[in-house]
Order: C-alpha cells, then sequence, then structure tokens
C-alpha cells in the first residue's frame, strides 16, 4: 500500500485499474477526461491490461459498455453531465440488460446556461434508469468506491451496473492523499468477473434484450430490477463491511457525523458536505447540538438506515445540490418519502444550494439552522428556500448591466 | 466476382438447408425478411445479431425467436456501437485465453434504412473508421415502416407516404449511403436485393471472407408501405433492378464494380406503376413531367457509370 496526492479523477482511475478492468470505452468531456487520459496512459505503458476505445458519442459508449459488460468482460467508463444525458437512454437499456459494470460520473451542472462546475442534477437525472449510485466526497472514497461497486454490481443478487459519482472541480482536480491498495489484496477482495451463462458463446446461443408484448411480461422484468435493488441493501452491507475488514476503512451506505445526541440534522451528499461537516464542527462549538447526514448511497435508496439516524430528531435541514424545476431538491422529497407516516419523523426543511459550484459559505450554515429551527417551532415545513445572497445579486446586476449595454451598443 | 471466385456458379448452388425460423411477424411479402432469409443461410448460427430499432426488432418477442444464434437488441442510433462492444469483448477474451476460437462469433447489425440513414449514421461512421470486424445489414424498405411508412432518408423522390400524402409525395431525394460507406473506404459494401439470389449469395460469400467493416444493403420491397400486393415481392424486386432503379453493385479493393448490369433497362414507368405509392403519377390524370424526371434521374446514373 502507498499512500500519494490523488486528483478525485486520478482516484477513479486507479480503480478501474485496480479493478482489472478489461474494457473501457471512453468518450471526452470536462471535467472527466483526465480518467481517461490516465488509464489510456497506463494501457500505453503496458501497466494496465486493457483495451480503450473511444466511441464517437457517450450514447455509443454505454451501448458498447452494455454490449461488452453482456459478452462477460469487466467494463469500466466515465463521463459527465451532457454526456451523461446524451447518453441516458443507453442508461436504462443496459440496466434492464441487467449488465453489471461501473461508470464514474463526474458532476457538472447542466446546459443550459452551460456551465463546467458541479451539481447533482446530472448524477440525478439517471436515478430512476436502475443503475446503483454511490455518490463520494473525498479522493480516497472514490478509488475505494469503484472496487465497492465492481463487487456490488457482479453480485449474482444485484447484477445491475453502478454509478460511481464525484464533483467536478471540487473532487476530480483536487488532490488528496490517498492509500492505494496493493492489487494482491484487491484481487482477494474482488475475483475476476464471472458471467456464468449470461455472456455471448457460439455454442449456447442467447437472445438478449428481445421485445415484450403486453404489460404482464414488461411489469415483470421492471419488477426484477426493482428487487435487484432491495437485494443490493444488503449486499452493500456485506460488501462494505468486507471491504473495511480488509482495509480498514469504512464506507456505509449512510454516514453520520455528530448525530448521535444531535436536534437538528444537516442532510447532503457529496464533496459539498465536508463544507456542511465544518459548519457542524463550528456550531457544535457555539454550543449548537447538530449533526450531519451523509447518504452515500442514492439508488437503492437507503431508507432504513436514514429513519435510524433521523426519527426521534426535531428538525432536519436538508441541502439539495440539485433543482427539480417545479418541486424543489430531489434528497428532500426522497427523505420525506421514507419519513413519512412514522412515528417521530422530524419537520423538514429544504434548501437548494450548490448549484453550478455555487459556494456555501460557512454563515448560510448559520442562516440555515436559523430558518429550520424557526419553522420548528412553528411546526410547519417552510417551501424550498433557493440560497442566494444580496451580494450575488448585486454582482449580477453588474453583468445584466454590462449585458444591457452590449445590447445597446449593436448597431 | 468471377465465376472461378465464388461457390454459387448457379441457382443450384444456393444453399438447401434453411436456418431462420418460420411464423414470424413480419408482414405478408416482406422484401427485408426475404433478404435476410437468404443472408442469415451463409451467415449460420454461430453470429450475433446486434439489432437497432425497426421492423425486424419484432423477430425476437419474448420468448420466441427465428434465430438459430445470439441476437442483442439495442436502441435505435447506436447498435454498431453494441456491435462495437460485443467485439471488442470477444477480441479480449480470445487474447486472454477465456475464450477457444470455437466459441467466437461473427458480429453483425441488423438495422433499418430509418437508423441506417438517419439516426444510426454517427454510430455507423465511428465503427467504419475505427476499422470494425463487423457486416452490417440494411434493409431498406424507403421509410419508417414500423412505424406506419413515414419519409425517412431512404425515400425516394415523389414516393406517397405516411407524411407525405398529397401533391408531388416527397419532395426529397433517396441518400446514397452505399456512396457514404465507400468513402470511408470499408472493407466491403454491397447492394443486393432478395429477389436477386445468386448475386445476394456471392455477395455475402465476399462480405463473409473479409475483415473489417461490410455493408450489405438490401433493397426491402414492403408491400405495406410501398403499397403492391404481397405475391409482387419477387417482381417488384426484380423490376427495381431491370429499370436500373436498384443497381446491384460492390465495392472491393478500392473500386466499385457493377455485378449485374440490364442489358436493356426497362422503362422506369414499369417499376412506379406496379406501386401504390407512385400512383398518383398515373391517376387522376399522368404526370409526365415528374414521370421524365425520374427516368432521367435513373438514365444520368448509368450514364455516370463505367461498366
Amino acid at each position: 500500500m502507498s499512500r500519494v496526492l490523488l486528483t478525485g479523477n486520478a482516484a477513479a482511475a486507479w480503480g478501474a485499474r485496480l479493478a482489472r478492468a478489461d474494457y473501457i470505452p471512453a468518450f471526452p468531456i470536462t471535467p472527466q477526461t483526465e480518467i481517461i487520459e490516465a488509464l489510456a496512459g497506463w494501457i500505453d505503458a503496458g501497466e494496465m491490461a486493457a483495451r480503450l476505445v473511444t466511441l464517437e458519442s457517450e450514447h455509443s459508449m454505454i451501448t458498447a459498455a452494455g454490449a461488452a459488460a453482456a459478452t462477460g468482460v469487466r467494463v469500466f467508463s466515465a463521463t459527465s453531465s451532457q454526456g451523461l444525458l446524451y447518453g441516458m437512454e443507453m442508461l436504462y437499456t443496459v440496466a434492464g440488460w441487467r449488465v453489471p459494470w461501473v461508470l464514474v460520473n463526474v458532476s457538472r451542472g447542466l446546459s443550459a446556461p452551460i456551465t463546467l462546475e458541479p451539481d447533482h442534477n446530472d448524477v440525478l437525472a439517471a436515478r430512476d434508469s436502475g443503475f446503483l449510485q454511490i455518490h463520494c466526497a473525498g479522493c480516497q472514497e472514490v478509488l475505494d468506491s469503484v472496487i465497492l461497486a465492481y463487487r456490488l454490481a457482479e453480485d449474482t443478487r444485484v447484477r445491475l451496473p453502478v454509478i460511481v459519482n464525484l464533483d467536478g472541480f471540487y473532487l476530480s482536480f483536487t488532490r488528496e492523499p490517498v492509500s492505494i491498495p496493493e492489487p494482491a489484496e484487491v484481487d482477494a477482495f474482488l475475483p475476476p468477473f464471472d458471467p456464468q451463462r449470461l455472456a455471448f458463446r457460439a455454442s449456447a446461443p442467447l437472445s438478449q434484450a428481445v421485445a415484450v408484448l403486453g404489460g404482464g411480461p414488461y411489469s415483470y422484468f421492471r419488477y426484477q430490477v426493482q428487487l435487484a435493488m432491495q437485494n443490493a441493501e444488503t449486499v452493500y452491507e456485506e460488501v462494505s463491511a468486507d471491504f473495511a475488514e480488509r482495509f480498514g476503512r469504512s464506507h456505509p451506505a449512510v454516514e453520520a457525523y455528530r448525530c448521535e445526541d444531535a436536534e437538528v440534522v444537516l442532510v447532503m451528499m457529496g464533496s459539498f458536505a465536508t463544507k456542511a461537516r465544518a459548519a457542524v464542527d463550528r456550531l457544535r462549538e457555539a454550543g449548537r447540538p447538530v449533526g450531519l447526514l451523509r447518504p452515500r448511497l442514492l439508488r437503492p435508496f437507503p431508507a432504513e438506515a436514514c429513519r435510524r439516524h433521523l426519527l426521534g430528531r426535531r428538525a432536519l435541514a436538508v441541502i439539495d445540490q440539485n433543482l427539480s424545476s417545479g418541486q424543489g431538491g430531489v434528497l428532500a422529497t426522497e427523505l420525506a418519502a421514507a419519513l413519512y407516516g412514522r412515528a417521530g419523523a422530524p419537520l423538514l426543511a429544504s434548501f437548494i444550494g450548490g448549484l453550478g459550484g455555487r459556494e456555501i459559505p460557512p454563515e448560510e450554515f448559520f442562516e440555515i439552522l436559523r430558518v429550520t429551527e424557526s419553522a420548528a417551532a412553528r411546526g410547519e415545513a417552510p417551501p424550498p428556500r433557493l440560497l442566494f445572497t444580496e451580494t450575488e445579486l448585486r454582482e449580477l446586476r453588474k453583468l445584466q448591466t454590462l449585458a444591457g449595454v452590449e445590447l445597446g451598443a449593436r448597431p | 466476382m468471377s465465376e472461378q471466385e465464388t461457390h454459387f456458379r448457379s441457382t443450384r448452388d444456393l444453399p438447401s438447408l434453411h436456418l431462420l425460423g418460420t411464423g414470424t411477424p413480419m408482414c405478408a411479402g416482406c422484401g427485408g425478411l426475404e433478404a435476410l432469409h437468404q443472408i442469415y443461410d451463409q451467415l449460420g448460427e454461430r453470429s450475433l445479431i446486434v439489432n437497432a430499432a425497426g421492423c425486424m426488432t419484432l423477430l425476437s418477442v419474448y420468448p420466441y425467436t427465428p434465430f438459430r444464434g445470439s441476437w442483442l437488441y439495442t436502441a435505435m442510433a447506436s447498435a454498431p456501437a453494441g456491435a462495437q462492444g460485443a467485439r471488442d469483448a470477444l477480441d479480449i477474451l480470445l487474447a486472454q485465453g477465456r475464450l477457444p476460437p470455437e466459441e467466437d462469433l461473427k458480429v453483425v447489425v441488423l438495422t433499418g434504412d430509418g437508423a441506417a440513414y438517419g439516426m444510426g449514421l454517427s454510430a455507423t461512421s465511428g465503427a467504419i473508421e475505427r476499422g470494425l470486424d463487423f457486416l452490417y445489414i440494411v434493409y431498406d424498405n424507403e421509410g419508417y415502416a414500423n412505424t406506419g411508412q413515414q419519409y425517412s432518408g431512404a425515400t425516394p423522390h415523389a414516393a406517397l407516404t405516411a407524411t407525405s400524402r398529397l401533391g408531388t409525395g416527397f419532395r426529397g431525394e433517396k441518400k446514397d449511403l452505399f456512396a457514404i460507406w465507400v468513402a470511408h473506404r470499408p472493407a466491403y459494401a454491397a447492394t443486393l436485393v432478395g429477389a436477386e439470389p445468386l448475386d445476394l449469395a456471392r455477395k455475402v460469400e465476399q462480405a463473409l471472407t473479409v475483415r473489417g467493416p461490410k455493408l450489405l444493403l438490401a433493397l426491402a420491397p414492403c408491400p405495406t408501405g410501398w403499397d403492391f400486393d404481397p405475391q409482387r415481392t419477387v417482381e417488384i424486386g426484380r423490376l427495381a433492378v431491370q429499370t436500373g432503379v436498384w443497381p446491384l453493385k460492390e465495392y472491393r479493393d478500392g473500386r466499385v464494380v457493377h455485378t449485374k448490369v440490364p442489358r436493356e433497362r426497362r422503362p422506369v414507368e414499369e417499376y412506379l406503376r406496379a406501386q401504390g405509392r407512385f400512383r398518383h403519377l398515373f391517376e387522376p390524370e399522368r404526370r409526365d413531367t415528374l414521370i421524365a424526371a425520374w427516368q432521367a434521374r435513373v438514365d444520368a446514373y448509368w450514364a455516370s457509370v463505367e461498366h
């Protein structure tokens, strides 16, 4: 084992290398490109025995990934944002093929307006696709999660593809100390992919992904995905426990920080949750009983684990780095569904922050807490609140003035 | 192809064992199925058909399939990428010694013209440019036939379709997919039609002997979409060749060669008259300008090719 400084992208590439991915269909997109560049470099240098093929789109990339996994090799790929959406049809399709493989998504806000910086609307658009989703908050977690994801995906009780998500820029280009496990240790944890009889072979013809007629067979196969997702909750517990035992690093489905005696719990996903974690420490110093809950697993949604941590609290402040326009935060609605009708369900206040990489400064967490506590005192959940400061609005007005001048200057 | 190079010297040499199952949900008289039957007899069961959305997606409906070999339905746009993934995976397994050579498969895309001439072009171009070893079979029924024959990039000028019902009919021109393939310098490309079995068999034979991207572009007379009696499928296919509307040709070794040149081309009118989709050129009154333009287009093609 060696400990080195790695970006989140490099950590993802190391995960694929240690998992001995056989096949990497690729397509460049910022901020993911460094992952496929790293893998291509290793393959060219003979340090990694894999085949990397650049397709002409993410739609094709995901098709090739699914077809290769259906033929029985271990497949890795990576994308971001527009790329994930361009391939969206095939996310649903290959999940329906029940092929295990791992796709890293480096989160980036969606167009329009086009931007490079992160939020989770891209990966959450794939929420209902049948891919499992693991959301990472640190570079070590990225490397470990890619390896974990293969064990999870290839388990015969699951056999579904997995998205491992990390935030663009904040993780993709941030160097952190990362322990790179020994290949032999990873091999012991992750045996070679055995497709069993589900692979294309001349002696055993197989029809995959055929059409069905009528709602009965269709429902049956879609329900199978749901049941596999339910199995995945249990399998995740087993696999992450085995991982913790072998590597000494624990990656629970839901990470709880200073939650034991917390009256108010902040809930966030991804690397921005580290901002909330720092805020919890400062709030604790100020004598406020606050904790942080960070779901790592979004699909299957770890509802039971969330309930275990959250029932009996006074209130939750759910900070979504996404916006379901016309509704609000996705995580807030997921949690509301998990808690509704349960004794001791806390009041839920929903906040939207971090869109397109927008900063959430420490003082905003204080304000979030104030709003949440006052809602709890009233006993009435407030509508989703869009975080934006007067200063930001002033800066934007300046830009609008400039845009107006430009408009007026046209002949 | 010279006679010495082929096993198919006369129709007596054509395969007598038929591999594709019967009772499929294709329309009666489907010219695409007519061609596929013949191609599959030569291709054989050691194959993986990667399918793009179209009429033939309904060949395999759970739990039935007419294929003795394997099948993977993908989507409309990306069947060649599915072929890429499968071929690459097989090659990886072969190289690693995890797959005995006798377990290898021929990877084949089966697509209609809707995907081949339009949505699937980008994926097809990519697969050819990467030199993918695959066979690409197009059944060209000249419209989005599976959804009721709306016009596609393969629809010929003046054809009536579900989205060009009145007036002239379809105002555009049929795209030259063969030329698009040839521009990529593939290993092999050919046009064919089920009604010319010997020509078809020689082309399939040739395609199966070379590595790399290979196109088999089959004109697929479509009784439902073109509006003719299903029993006339073979006749319409022959007319397409004899009138010069559907030139039979192949691209190999960097050259395009016409494989069956009609000695005296019959008037295009005979082909048009046989189909309801062109009836408006003759009824209620004859539209000489449109018919003449059709004939002129075909004549210009043959004038432009050396044979």
